[in-house]
Order: C-alpha cells, then structure tokens, then sequence
C-alpha cells in the first residue's frame, strides 16, 4: 500500500521513522515530500547554526533511511494540491496515488500588520535559509556601518529569545519587543519573568516589555548604509541593522483547507486522538494539526502525534492524550523549566514560591487548594530540580512543597518517589515502570543502555539525571572498582600513589590491593607511575607492568609484528629526514603508510628487527612518536601565516611547540591536538583533544573533542588568549585530565563527566584551570615543569642499554631466529601479512 | 619419556614477564611468575593464530596465575592452559622445571 507523507520537518521526519519500526513487513511504501532543499534538520537548535553547528550536525535523519526503494523523499517539491476523491497529492513535477496520506506541514511565522514589516532587512526566523538570510544581512550591515550594530527582535517568547541569540552570535546586540508585560508570557510568571529579564540584560540584550512596534522605516544614510528605524507605541525609536520576526508560528493548514478537510477556528487541520482528519485516509500530525480544540507549538506533542499515526497505520489504537507542555530549556545561557500549571490558572491552585535575585533564582510550586497536589511550577536560573518534580505533576506531594524547592537538602524529590507509571522521558513517553523493567530485563547498567533499549534520554535529554538515579534504584550495583585486584578507580589510585609516594606495583597492591594484578591494572598503574616520573617505562619492575605496546616501544599488529611511528612535531620534516625514512622501510622490508595525525607509518617489523631500525632513525634525528603509548601523540598543523595567504598566527611553531612540550607524558588515554593557523580549521583542531585556532589577537582554545567511534566537537574554553596563556592553561588542563580520569577515558567523556547535578562542566573546567578555585594550580604547574624537565627519549635510552636491549629478541634461545610463521605477500608493491589460519 | 631440554637460564626471564623459545620446531611461551614458578605454554594465540602469547601480561584471577593475550586480552590459565574468557579454547601446555639455574621444557 502506498503512503505519502507531506513535510519532511522534525515531526514528518520522527513519522516515519517510527512507522518503520513498527511497519515490519514493510506493508507500506513510504513517499515523502520536503519543501526546504534540506531534508529534516533540528529546528529547536537552530541558533547553534551560528555557534559553530553546520547544516549537517542539525540533520535528523537517520541514515540509510531513505536508501531503499521502499522509501522515498523528493526534496525542494512542495505539495500544491490533494485530490480526496482520487486519492493522488500533486506536485509541480509528479502525481502520487496514496492510499493513506500524513499531513505533517508544520507551520509558519507569524508576522504581525506592522507598517515597514515588507522592507530589506525585514527576516523571519524558521528555517535554515531564513538564518543564511540573516547573516548574510550581518554581512552587508558589517560591510558599510561603523559602530556597535544592533538588531530588533519582535517576540519575546521562547523562539524570540532564540532569534536573540542568534543576533548575539552573530555579533549584534539584541533589542527584544514583546507585547506582554514579562518575557515569555506563556511559560514563566511575573517574577521569574523579571529575574529573566535581569539575567538576559546583563548579556548585552535590551528588553522592551509591555510595548509593541508601532511601524519601521528605512533610515536615509545615503548612499553607502542601510538602517532601518524602529519606533515603538510606547515612543521609543530603535536605530538597527535589521528586525526579525519571531513572534510565534501558526499552523499551515492551507493545502488541507483547499481539500476540503475540517480545519480549526483558529486554524489548523481538526484530527481526532487518532491523529485522523475528517477524511479517514488522511492524518494529520505536528504543529499543523488541531487536537482536542488545540495546536501545540512545541517538537514534543508533535513527536507524541507521529507516534500515534505511527501505530494506528500498522492497526494499533494508539491515542493522543492531552500534550506535556512543559519545557526546560537554556536561553541565553539562562536556564529556564515550566512545567504542568505552571501560570496557576487552576481554581483555588496555591504557590509556593522561593525567590533570591542575589543567588539568581527562582523557583515556584503550584500546588491543589489543599496543597496535596503537585499542578506545576515555574524554575528560573536552576533547573536541575525540574527532572524530578516535572512527573510528579497531578502526583500526591512526597513531601513540603517549600522543601522540594530549596537551595540544598530538603524532602526527597527524586525518582524514590515516583509512581512506575510516571513519565519520565517526555519526548518520547518512556515511564519508570518501562524504563526499570528494561534496566532488569537486560541488565543495564549505564545511561547508554536505557538509552538504546528505551528511547528514553534520547529527545532533550533533561531527564538522564533522572536515568542515572534510577539505574542506580534499579538495583544494578555500578561498580567503580578497577579489576578484581583493585576497589578505586583510577583517579584513586592516582591521589594514593602521589600522596604516599609510592614507586612500584608491589608496594601498591600490597598495601591498597589483592592477588597479583591483570591485563587491566597493571598498565593503569604503570601509567600512573610514568605520569608521575618514576623513570624509564623499561626498568625494574615496571618492565613488567607495560602491555605489550609499551614494553615493545612499538605497535603491534595483527601478525605479531609491529609497526615504528617516528615523532614528526607539528608534520613539519625536512627532505634529508624523509628520505631517512623512505630508506630505512626501503632497507627493512617496512610497508610504508602516511598517518592521520601527519607522520609515518612503518609496518611489519619484528620484534628483533627493532633495535636495527630505530639505530637508524636515531642517527638520524628522529625519537620516539609514542604511537604506542596512552600518551600525547600528534599535534597536527596546517601551514599557518607564514605561507597560507589566510592565516593570521603561526600554527606550525606553535604546534611544534606544544609537540615538544608534551611529548612522552603518560595519561589515562591517547591524546590528540591540533593549531590551526585561522578560523578555516585546515587541522582539524575542533576534533582533538586539545585544539588551538588562531584569531586575530591570539588563539582561542578548545578541549574535549574526538574523532573516532563516538565523533564530538571540543568545546571553547578560552578566547582570544596569548601564547603564554594558552600554553599554561594546556598545561593544566592535561595534569588535571590525568590526575582525575578514568581508565581508558578520552577527554571527550572526562569533560562530559564534569557536568552532572546541574552543574556546568566547562565552566567548572574554567574555574579550576584558569581561576584556581580548587587551589591546585601551582600543583599541576609544578607537575607539568618536571615532565618537561625530565623527558628524554624513550628509544634513545633503550638502544644505550645493552640491558634494556636484551629483551627486543625473537627467541630467548635463538635470538636471531625469525618467527618463522611470519611471512608476507605482495600487494600494490608493498608488503602484505599472510594472515595465520585459525581453526575454529 | 622424561624428554627435558634445556631452553635458558633462569635469570634471562624477567619476574612476572614472558619469553619466546624455540623447542625444537616448536614455540614455546615461557612465564615466570611472581612465586618464582616457570610455566610453558604454546606460543601461538588460539584466537588469532599469531605466535604472541609470550608478550602477554601476567597476572592472577582468584588463585590462578594467568596471562593476557597481547592482540585482544582473553586471559588463559596458566597452569591449565584453560581460556577463562571462552570454555571451549584452551592453548598446550608443556612441562618445564629448573634445573642448575637452567630452565628446562619438555615440548616434543
């Protein structure tokens, strides 16, 4: 049977990704049409399309979706017409037969009648091309004014306050208009309303409440400048570079009301709580559609209805009830949460208020005449209490209402509480009771797995602390031990051998452990060691801590040979060094392989040959890459200034810098950084662990990022900073890194890790990096200037060693006996393994 | 059929560490461990086929000694042989002893 889906939005897009689910036997052929060029994007993110965000880290759809021929989405093809009776919609290109149709067409700005609204400069605020309109006006204005450039926002809602900061962004600074007398009327009352206000004007925004813009002209600046003038009715003129519009949306409902479909008294397509239209064939789902006499604006009902569609397309009786409205959400870095009655509209509701403009917060309970029930509430500037008090909405009260809203301790609000048959996940409708039942029946031990098993934490994610509670009363004992032979973590184990200076596995796990270590804790705490300069990886009884990598010096590979990686500091070599390597592979048979991180890869070594090759390359000039290790191993460069016709700092002398600075630390993972020489990011930095980005008056830094299995974007934790700054900062950065992560955790998860309780991580980060606020600065300055003093490298101490040496043997007794079960074949003229046969 | 060869000294094996050796047309993995005991097993990873078993780290689980293999750490008894991560692996294990400071392995 054949399905056509009109909008391919968030919520046409969520549609048919949970018809898929649930359509098994693929019983429907799925047609889609978009409006926009782009397929679905996350139009509730939109202001981080200027926050570094591109148009693909917005893309929603799941890939491969549309890659089998029984789903289809034609892109830039609107809808112009539906034919009930045949049953066909009609575009400018083609003619579809449906047998059932879904109307997911959203809806659009509401610009209200103001004179001047037609004129250049004169931007809504709704899709991806609106906000490419909107810089490139940023553009222009930055091209011919002069001066501090300003930008008028009409609509001081949740999408106003949106726009604003897209505004900021880009530069500008905000001036906001709204009708009613407080921002964001709908969701916030009078008092939280003000303290928003406060905390929003402090960032450069000036609010206009209680007014409405009487009509805008074109300022006469001659020939060179375009300005628009603003008046507003309460006599205030407003001298800006351009106005957006963004005072709430309606539905559209236009193809449907063309069609003959019941629509809304104040618009939108009338479906029942099956998300059906007067016309049984057809649905209708999202902000296009009116349910129970009522539009809803926010993603989450609209997820709620495609799932509903979703269900009754495969024979399900899935209904709609009532929408959650509520919201929690950062605005201007201010956070924000409504939740349930939030305005006490309910007869008799009383609220219980806690106010303190000093602490920046505030937070309201609106409880039942009899104060029994929790109806909503209100929380500005702390919302980490709204995952626990957002279900207990139309609940018993667990305890004093005051309570539940103070500063710290109180009654118990968390998810102890909770009936199983609270919502938990809002965007997607998970309750406790699922959410327990999948932590026991898969034994789930991790947000990850509630996660995939549930959906539940996947929408906005405001409820993961929730998750993590109820993992935890789920019964599941989440261990932090090391191994069987250690009960502290890592970072533990860290404090216990630095505060107690102890220099070797034995002492450890005599005094702190049990048994005689693993694969596990043993290369743990011969990190720790190295990374507190306890001398060469090689000697006493450390030797016998290393994996097999660290113990090699070397890669191992899947044939038991291994593969030397040279330091290149920055990818910077000169021809004599290159040509050292080409010969040195050339001479030992080595397949030869430019890295990632800008160095080269020799393979295929074996173990004895090892001591050969690095003679050569240390002749040569060459030392340790520390491929090997958990240890710093690239910082990657682009040309920078002195050659790029864009750059604006050196990238390659800093790079090379911080190469050699950091080179050999040990740490609780590999560590990559990168420079780049100007905001075109030739290397990559925002993907590394550390990365550098050259500005006009400095560099700005950014930490946490990662490629590989799980890719994340470094957040910014410095700007415009010198080098002297910069460097310290890193310094700190990696010492705090090592002192306090897990094993085995990548910065990208540390820095996700200091964020929890409603605490913001990197700003945490900051505070302790550049601020000192744990007073341990001078202890990782202290740390990082005896690396740097101590480093020497590893390979050229092993091969002054006869000792050291003895080990690089193919054989204990033949020791210049090659493994005869190394071979290798030819391919594209270089080596190949011969992989071994494994019988099983 | 005692079949005893000598392979190396004691003190060319370092404490909780392991050496390759050659026993005839055979590799052995050769381990000693923190009591000062030497153990023998095959060389060659039953899981990959590579011979890199001697590069693994030693250890214990409970009271087994144990190695790790170097290419992805199942963990194999030492005097068994038994995988502990996978009941149906198991790798050879050969008899060794020490001898006059020599160690000796009986392999063939």
């Amino acid at each position: 049977m054949d399905l056509v889906v009109v909008g391919n939005g968030m919520v046409g897009q969520r549609f048919v990704e949970a018809l898929r689910e649930r359509d098994r036997e693929k019983q429907w052929r799925v047609t889609v049409f978009g409006e926009e060029p782009r397929r679905a994007y996350d139009r509730v993110a939109l202001s981080s399309y200027f926050d570094g965000a591109s148009a693909d880290d917005l893309d929603l759809v799941a890939p491969g979706l549309y890659d089998s021929p029984d789903c289809t989405l034609y892109l830039d093809e609107a809808v112009t017409a539906i034919d009930r009776a045949a049953r066909t919609v009609t575009t400018g290109r083609r003619t579809v037969r449906y047998d059932a149709l879904v109307l997911a067409t959203g809806s659009y700005p509401f610009v209200p009648p103001v004179p001047g609204r037609e004129l250049p400069g004169c931007f809504v605020y709704r899709t991806l091309d609106d906000l490419d309109a909107v810089r490139a006006a940023v553009r222009t204005a930055a091209d011919h004014s002069r001066g501090r450039r300003a930008g008028l926002v009409i609509g001081g809602g949740l999408l106003g306050l949106e726009a604003a900061r897209a505004l900021r962004l880009l530069g500008l600074s905000p001036h906001v208009v709204e009708l009613a007398p407080r921002l964001m009327p709908l969701q916030v009352d009078e008092a939280g309303g003000g303290l928003l206000r406060d905390m929003i004007e402090e960032l450069d925004v000036t609010v206009h409440t209680g007014t409405s813009v009487a009509g805008i002209q074109e300022a006469d600046l001659g020939p060179t400048g375009h300005r628009l003038l603003a008046t507003l009715a309460s006599g205030v003129e407003l001298d800006v570079d351009l106005v957006v519009f963004s005072a709430g949306v309606r539905p559209r409902d236009q193809l449907a009301r063309e069609a003959g479909l019941a629509v809304g008294e104040r618009g939108g397509i009338v479906v029942d709580d099956g998300c059906v239209t007067s016309d049984e064939h057809v649905f209708a789902i999202g902000e296009c559609a009116c349910v129970g006499g009522r539009v809803y604006g926010l993603v989450a009902p609209g997820y709620a209805m495609a799932e509903v569609a979703a269900d009754r397309l495969v024979g399900g009786r899935a209904t709609f009830v009532a929408a959650d409205t509520s919201t929690k959400l950062k605005l201007l870095g201010v956070d924000v949460a409504s939740f349930g009655d939030a305005l006490a509209a309910t007869p008799g509701a009383l609220a219980v208020t806690l106010h303190n403009p000093v602490a920046r917060r505030y937070a309201k309970l609106v409880v039942s005449d009899d104060a029994r029930t929790l109806l909503g509430g209100v929380l500005v500037g702390d919302t980490s209490r709204y995952a626990s008090l957002r279900p207990l909405v139309g609940r018993p009260l667990p305890g004093d209402p005051a309570a539940m809203i103070a500063p710290s301790g109180g009654a118990e609000s968390g998810p102890g509480s909770l009936p199983p048959d609270a919502q938990v996940c809002s965007c997607h409708a998970v309750t406790k009771g699922t959410i327990l039942d999948a932590i026991a029946e898969h034994g789930l031990s991790d947000v990850a797995g509630v996660k995939s098993c549930t959906r539940a934490g996947t929408g906005c994610g405001s409820c993961v602390p929730l998750l993590k509670s109820l993992l935890a009363e789920g019964g599941v004992p989440v261990s932090s031990a090391l191994c069987e032979h250690f009960d502290q973590t890592r970072a533990q184990l860290f404090e216990i051998v630095r505060r107690e200076g102890i220099g070797t596995f034995t002492e450890l796990i005599g005094a702190h452990g049990r048994g005689r270590g693993c694969d596990i804790c043993k290369p743990v705490v011969a990190s720790i060691l190295a990374s507190l300069d306890h001398g060469h990886i090689l000697d006493g009884e450390q030797a016998a801590l290393q994996d097999t990598n660290d113990h090699f010096l070397a890669n191992i590979q899947r044939n038991g040979t291994y593969s030397v990686v040279p330091r290149i500091p920055g990818g910077e070599v000169t021809p004599d060094k290159l040509i050292v390597l080409g010969e040195v592979a050339r001479d030992f048979g080595l397949y030869t392989k430019i890295t990632g991180g800008q160095r080269i890869d020799l393979l295929g070594a074996r173990v004895e040959q090892l001591p050969a090759i690095w003679r050569r390359l240390v002749d040569a000039g060459f030392e340790s890459g520390h491929a090997y290790g958990k240890a710093l191993r690239t910082v990657k460069s682009c040309v920078g200034s002195t050659w790029c016709r864009y750059g604006v700092q050196d990238s390659v002398s800093l790079a090379i810098e911080l190469e050699l600075r950091y080179r050999g630390i040990r740490s609780p993972h590999k560590i990559k950084a990168g420079v780049s020489g100007c905001a075109r990011e030739c290397a990559e930095a925002q993907s590394k662990d550390i990365g550098v980005i050259a500005t006009e008056h400095g560099w700005n830094l950014y930490v946490g990022g990662n490629g590989g299995f799980r890719p994340r974007h470094a957040d910014l934790l410095l700007s415009d900073v010198d080098t002297a700054t910069l460097v310290t900062t890193i310094d700190r950065f990696i010492m705090f890194y090592i002192r306090t992560a897990d094993r085995l955790q990548r910065t990208s998860a540390w820095v996700e890790s200091l964020s929890r309780d409603g605490v913001d991580g990197l700003a945490y980060l900051r505070s302790v990096l550049v601020d000192d606020s744990l007073g341990i600065a001078a202890e990782l300055d202290a740390a990082m200037a005896r690396h740097v003093d101590c480093y020497t490298d590893e390979w050229a101490e092993v091969l002054a060693d006869p000792v050291r040496l003895r080990r690089f043997v193919s054989f204990v007794n033949a020791p210049d006996t090659p493994d005869p079960s190394i071979t290798f074949a030819a391919e594209r003229g270089q080596p190949r393994p011969v992989l071994l046969e494994v019988a099983r | 059929m005692s079949g005893f060869r000598p392979v190396c000294r004691y003190e060319d094996l370092l404490p909780e560490r392991g050496a390759a050796a050659l026993v005839g047309a055979r590799q052995v993995a050769l381990f000693r461990t923190f009591d000062g005991i030497v153990h023998a097993v095959d060389n060659r990873d039953p899981f990959t086929g590579a011979f890199v078993l001697s590069r693994g780290i030693v250890g214990t689980r409970g009271d087994r000694p144990t190695l790790a293999s170097p290419l992805h750490k199942q963990v194999f008894d030492l005097g068994t042989g038994a995988c502990l991560d996978d009941p149906e692996v198991s790798v050879p294990v050969y008899p060794a002893r020490i001898r006059d400071g020599m160690v000796e392995v009986a392999a063939e």
